[in-house]
């Protein structure tokens, strides 16, 4: 039956593509807003957070200050073992440098924001809490008394599995 | 010189430039997790303080944590997923068990633990203590301006914070 006979030499027609760079725009620019750049560049300890289900968001993120517990990456282990190790911004640090660089960093910023300070403990869970007591008695020290127990979103059951 | 007809130019490698920034973006993005459990440390200790009150033993909720992540609630072995159980009793008390808390206002839970303790096993203890007065919180709420917490104003959220005060008292362990 000719009527339904398909028109001679039509291969499937090629997909425009013209659309393509518009797509993928719209992909890197979600990726771009959603990017964070960490503050401290380099990550050197090893952090898997513990999980809560009692959390709050953080509002302001410029306005927190972050110290990091956690064992030092496989990359530092020769050099400083593997006991866990602060880290400020991206340096290894002694519990009491802890104190003077919430200071510094409470100075930074302006009056007004000044007892709106943060500081977010972002610790492993396998850490013994000995090291965060210090970090809780150098912040007690100098007046920085909000601290955030960075955690995931979670049950606490998760931590405990393997 | 002859005026040459202008040339367009090819937009034909857009979308591969494209794609290099995108895939650039997509490994460096860390979906960075910010939340967290908000706490108020005491403030440092002065020598003009004077020494805290005594406050009777029933009123206390003694839970200490050892170095191996065990845990005892007044001295009786518990785990992580009773603990919020056990304090709404002790918290809601209001003098029944003579041997628990006289009223809200005067519970204190006090937490103890080692040096050698988990962060995880404090992260999950503390909260559950904090889900507890939540859920406390909450049913006052529903009961006496029939809203959850958080949907009641400033007031209101004031009035149900003072008649179930968060008392967690932390003693640090020796170095």
């Amino acid at each position: 039956m000719g009527k339904f006979s398909k028109k001679k030499g039509g291969g499937t027609p090629a997909i425009s593509t013209a659309s393509l760079p518009d797509i993928v725009f719209m992909l890197l620019f979600f990726f771009m807003v959603a990017t964070v750049m960490r503050e401290s560049g380099e990550k050197k300890v090893m952090v898997r957070l513990p999980s809560a289900d009692q959390v709050k968001k953080i509002e302001k993120k410029g306005l927190v200050a972050y110290v990091y517990v956690g064992k030092p990456i496989p990359k530092y282990q020769a050099k400083y073992g593997k006991a866990p190790r602060i880290q400020l911004n991206d340096a290894f640090a002694s519990v009491e440098e802890v104190g003077p660089f919430v200071l510094k960093f409470k100075e930074s910023k302006r009056e007004e924001e000044k007892p709106l300070i943060l500081t977010s403990i972002k610790a492993d869970g396998d850490v013994g809490m000995g090291i965060i007591t210090d970090i809780k008695e150098e912040l007690r020290k100098v007046n920085a008394l909000k601290v955030n127990y960075s955690s995931k979103k979670g049950t606490v059951l998760d931590n405990f599995k393997k | 010189m002859a005026k040459r007809e202008l040339q367009e130019i090819n937009a034909g490698s857009m979308a591969d430039i494209a794609f290099l920034l995108l895939i650039f973006f997509l490994v460096t993005t860390t979906m960075e997790s910010n939340y967290g459990i908000r706490r108020k440390l005491p403030p440092p200790e002065t020598k003009d303080v004077p020494p805290p009150p005594v406050i009777k033993k029933k009123n206390v909720l003694e839970i200490v944590i050892n170095n191996q992540d065990k845990m005892l609630i007044e001295e009786e072995p518990a785990e992580v997923k009773d603990v919020k159980e056990i304090a709404i009793k002790f918290i809601t008390n209001n003098g029944k068990d003579p041997e628990s808390s006289d009223n809200p206002q005067k519970a204190v839970i006090s937490i103890k633990h080692g040096r050698e303790t988990s962060y995880k096993e404090y992260i999950s203890v503390y909260n559950e203590l904090i889900a507890a007065y939540n859920e406390i919180r909450n049913r006052y709420a529903r009961q006496k301006f029939g809203k959850p917490f958080d949907k009641l104003t400033e007031e209101e959220q004031k009035a149900v914070k003072d008649a179930y005060p968060q008392k967690i008292a932390e003693s640090t362990p020796k170095r």
